[in-house]
């Protein structure tokens, strides 16, 4: 379990990584997902200007860890989650799932975006099965595997409904339907309410609560809703304004299961405000900060 | 909660006829005034027609047939060079903006024939292909074709983004992107297309009769015309007209349907 992860530095966690992999040839001694060093470039085609968004970014998950990356907007951590994604290809640097090295996006990894981005002309259902029909899974089995999920993120009843007739809220439930329906490895979650107002984003942080203690994915998602990613996270990763450094790494050890009451905690309040003064001076430290939306 | 359905349904109403008698209103009146200049001798009856004349003209023609030759004719090339350029026009358009290097060597060549009115090259048609059915077909073809390619080559080389990349997330390759996203997400610009190649298909006909050959309607308003019929020919463009609103108006209700895929619900 994620609980039992050793407390340890990332930077001593990560270089321990490639003596594991000399070591055992059984997969289960690897972290679910490895990323070395990781460096992200992007070059301004028109005028061959490069800028960097991220700078040597090493990070183990375990198997079954929720894991959140905070930031300040623009700081790199969505091009982070794209890289590992598989969207977006790194300068340099490593990324490995179960220490397998990985290039391009593959069937071990599932995105939830920001925006829903349903396909508008296929029904709810035929949307949550996409990512399987994509990779050759026949349709009416793929039906039969949504149904569970259907469930699990409460649109039965909407199989058949159209993008354009559900609210925000849903729309982002079966964003995150079809997701789970693959059944990833690794669920990577990019700002997944930071469209939605504040009631419906509280609505859904708690049903993603609820299903993650169901399911006990292996989770990393981006976000800068503190409050968020205390309440779900087992661990917190501050990174730094761009190009985006690891500032600080904060272990959540809140106990589990947890609720939505535990945002009344005093831990609670603790630990959101400690993020907050980490982000600050993170954003603090360099002198020319980009504030970027 | 719902307001009463009847309330919505006499608002509804209400709009709608204001709407008709309005638009309605305003043409019986031009007809009636026209009426009213040519039975007054404001003006020449033998140049300008009058109502009555036409519908009595029209009355003529359809009781005794004579019509029905020219609309078959003018039918047949429409419907040939139509499906002719929707078969050519979309996948060539599909294969443009799918294809990069295609769009890049074919797209000068289309912008020149794009802008270029087609009537102009009518005579060469003709040495080309005959005053048959030939150089009409070609012109009608060459009218209609172009809006299919232009607006298939849009919707496919401008697919959304944020689609694109949720298939690339899902693991999809090109060829499945093609099928799942680039196909369904061109659609409305399809509708769009016929609807331009419609307007373009039937300035084809009638220009390209006009320009030669024995029958079709555009052969019947420039004989007519010549000999001073000017009701025959407004029977003839009334029925083109009416023929135009109606497979545009069809298109547009069609394209409706698809609002809601672009957020315009």
């Amino acid at each position: 379990m994620a609980e039992a992860v050793v407390e340890t530095n990332f930077q001593i966690a990560t270089g321990s990584t490639p003596q594991f992999e000399i070591g055992h040839t059984n997969t289960e001694v690897f972290p679910k997902l490895s990323v070395n060093e990781l460096v992200i470039t992007f070059e301004n085609l028109a005028t061959g200007e490069l800028t960097a968004a991220v700078d040597k970014v090493s990070i183990d998950i375990e198997p079954g860890e929720f894991v959140s990356i905070v930031g300040l907007s623009g700081c790199g951590k969505t091009s982070f989650l794209n890289a590992i994604a598989g969207l977006i290809k790194p300068n340099s640097g490593s990324i490995r799932v179960n220490g397998q090295p990985v290039s391009g996006p593959g069937h071990d990894r599932a995105v939830v975006f920001q925006k829903a981005s349903l396909l508008p002309w296929r029904s709810v259902l035929n949307n949550i099965i996409y990512g399987l029909e994509l990779r050759g899974v026949r349709k009416n089995e793929a039906r039969k595997l949504a149904e569970k999920y259907i469930e699990m993120v409460h649109l039965k009843g909407f199989e058949h409904y159209y993008p354009h007739q559900l609210s925000g809220g849903m729309q982002q439930r079966v964003n995150l339907a079809r997701a789970l329906v693959c059944e990833p490895e690794i669920l990577l979650l990019d700002e997944p309410f930071a469209a939605l107002d504040a009631i419906t984003r509280e609505e859904m942080q708690n049903e993603l609560l609820s299903l993650w203690e169901q399911t006990r994915k292996t989770v990393l998602m981006v976000t800068h809703q503190i409050d968020e990613a205390v309440l779900l996270s087992d661990r917190i990763i501050i990174f730094s304004a761009r190009p985006a450094k690891i500032v600080e790494e904060v272990r959540v050890n809140l106990p589990r299961p947890r609720t939505p009451h535990l945002k009344d905690d005093a831990e609670f309040d603790y630990l959101a405000k400690k993020i907050w003064g980490q982000i600050h001076t993170a954003a603090g430290k360099k002198v020319n900060v980009e504030y970027e939306i | 909660m719902k307001s009463d359905k009847n309330k919505v349904f006499v608002r509804k109403f209400k709009q709608e006829f204001q709407s008709i008698t309005l638009g309605g209103g305003v043409i019986v009146a031009l007809l009636v005034l026209w009426e009213l200049a040519s039975n007054l001798q404001w003006i020449n009856p033998m140049f300008s027609s009058s109502p009555s004349r036409i519908v009595s003209s029209g009355w003529k023609v359809i009781a005794d047939g004579s019509i029905f030759k020219h609309i078959q004719s003018s039918g047949l090339i429409f419907i040939y060079g139509y499906l002719l350029a929707a078969v050519v026009g979309i996948p060539f358009g599909i294969l443009l903006g799918w294809f990069k290097k295609a769009s890049q060597a074919f797209g000068p060549i289309i912008a020149a024939f794009y802008t270029t009115p087609r009537i102009a090259m009518m005579p060469l048609f003709i040495i080309w292909f005959g005053l048959g059915i030939g150089s009409k077909l070609a012109l009608v073809f060459l009218s209609a074709v172009f809006p299919l390619i232009v607006n298939m080559q849009t919707a496919v080389s401008n697919l959304d983004k944020d689609l694109t990349r949720v298939a690339e997330a899902y693991g999809a390759n090109r060829r499945q992107i093609f099928w799942t996203i680039a196909l369904p997400e061109s659609v409305p610009f399809l509708l769009t297309g016929l609807r331009l190649a419609t307007g373009r298909a039937l300035l084809g006909v009638v220009g390209a009769e006009v320009f030669g050959g024995a029958e079709g309607l555009g052969y019947l308003i420039q004989y007519a015309g010549a000999t001073f019929q000017t009701d025959i020919v407004f029977v003839c463009v009334v029925i083109i007209a009416a023929f135009g609103i109606v497979m545009d108006r069809s298109l547009l209700a069609l394209n409706r349907r698809f609002d809601v895929w672009r957020g315009n619900d």
